[in-house]
C-alpha cells in the first residue's frame, strides 16, 4: 500500500495506523496523529484502518512562540 | 496575580519557546522571566526521532502551564485539526489559535480565525485567538465564544513594539472585563511596559528575548518591565500637561531682593 508519511512517499505492508507507526520506528507518548488531516486518538491507532493513498501527518512537540 | 479560565497565574508575562540558543539557555530564560505559561507548537517527527521527546521532557520539567499553538496553520482545518492534536499531546484544552493569512506580515486571517475559534469552543477549547486590534473581529470573536483576547501591536518577530497606540486604547475601553493579552511585535521592555501601562492584562513574546544576546537577562528585564507596568496602571497615572507644575513647594521660599 502507498501512502504519504509526514509528506514522504512510503509504499508500507501495515494495514493499520498502529502498525504504520511500529514498521517506521515511532514509538512513544508524546506523538500525534493525523488521518487525511482528521486527528486519530491514540486509543484508536490500533484499530484505524489505512487505506491506499491515505496522507499520516506524525507530529511531536516543538519550540513555538 | 492573573487569572485565564480560571486558573490564576503568578506571572502576566507568557514566554514563547522558539529561537532560543540551546535548551539550557531556554529553561534559564523561563526561570528568569517568571513567566507562569510557556508557548510551544507540534511540528513533524521524522522517523526514528527524539527531537519531540528530549523537547517535551525539558518543558515538563520546568513547572509551567503550556499553551500549545497553531503556529504555520494557513487554513481553518489545518488549525482545528492541529489544535486537537495538540490537546492530545499536551493533556490541555488551551490553544493559541493562529490563522495566518498574509506571508510577508504574519498577520493573522481573521475571518478563518473566527470561523476555527467558532469550532474549537463549541468543541470545549479554551481559544486565545492571536488577532488584530480591529474592534469588530474582536467582537465578532467573543461571540464565537472566546474569553480572551491576544491582539498584536506590530507584526510578529519585528520587535517594532506598539504602533497603534489608539487601537490599542480603544480595545482596552471597549472590553473592560475581558483578559487582553498583546501578542506579538513587542521588542523591548518599555513596550512592554507601555501596553502594560495601557491596562492590558499579560503580554506573550517570544523573539524579543530569544535573540537577545543575552537571552536570560532580557527574559528578567521583560518580567520586571511586565511588573513594573501593571503596577503604574494599577496606581493611576498622571495625565500629561502642555504647561510646567512646579514640584517643589512654593509656599515659604525665601525672598532676597
Amino acid at each position: 500500500m502507498k501512502l504519504m508519511v509526514n509528506g514522504e512517499a512510503h509504499e508500507v505492508a501495515a494495514t493499520t495506523l498502529a502498525e504504520l507507526l511500529a514498521a517506521l520506528d515511532y514509538e512513544g507518548d508524546w506523538l500525534a496523529t493525523a488521518v487525511n488531516s482528521d486527528l486519530v486518538h491514540k486509543a484508536g491507532r490500533a484499530e484505524f484502518q489505512l487505506s491506499d493513498g491515505d496522507r499520516i501527518e506524525i507530529l511531536s512537540p516543538m519550540q513555538g512562540g | 496575580m492573573f487569572e485565564l479560565f480560571g486558573t490564576t497565574l503568578a506571572s502576566r508575562l507568557l514566554l514563547g519557546t522558539a529561537q532560543h540558543p540551546s535548551p539550557a539557555i531556554l529553561a534559564d530564560a523561563v526561570k528568569a522571566s517568571g513567566t507562569s505559561v510557556v508557548t510551544v507548537s507540534l511540528r513533524r517527527e521524522m522517523a526514528g526521532g527524539r527531537a519531540g521527546e528530549k523537547f517535551w521532557s525539558l518543558i515538563r520539567s520546568l513547572g509551567v502551564r503550556i499553551l500549545p499553538n497553531t503556529a504555520g496553520c494557513h487554513s481553518v482545518q489545518e488549525a482545528v485539526t492541529t489544535a486537537k492534536m495538540a490537546r492530545e499531546v499536551f493533556g490541555t484544552n488551551w490553544i493559541k489559535l493562529e490563522v495566518i493569512g498574509n506571508h510577508d506580515t504574519l498577520q493573522p486571517d481573521v475571518f478563518g480565525l473566527v470561523e476555527a475559534a467558532r469550532i474549537l469552543c463549541e468543541d470545549g477549547f479554551a481559544v486565545l485567538p492571536y488577532t488584530t486590534d480591529d474592534l469588530v473581529v474582536a467582537e465578532r470573536l467573543l461571540e464565537a465564544g472566546c474569553n480572551v483576547l491576544m491582539p498584536w501591536c506590530a507584526p510578529i518577530g519585528s520587535a517594532l513594539g506598539p504602533v497603534n497606540i489608539m487601537a490599542l486604547r480603544s480595545m482596552r475601553g471597549h472590553f473592560p472585563g475581558v483578559p487582553l493579552i498583546v501578542d506579538a511585535g513587542l521588542g523591548r521592555p518599555s513596550h512592554a511596559a507601555t501596553v502594560m501601562e495601557l491596562g492590558f492584562d499579560a503580554v506573550l513574546l517570544n523573539t524579543a528575548v530569544a535573540r537577545a544576546a543575552d537571552p536570560v537577562g532580557m527574559a528578567r528585564a521583560f518580567g520586571k518591565a511586565v511588573e513594573a507596568g501593571r503596577e503604574a496602571f494599577s496606581s493611576g497615572m498622571l495625565e500629561p500637561r502642555d504647561v510646567a507644575v512646579p514640584s517643589t513647594p512654593t509656599i515659604g521660599r525665601a525672598v532676597f531682593s
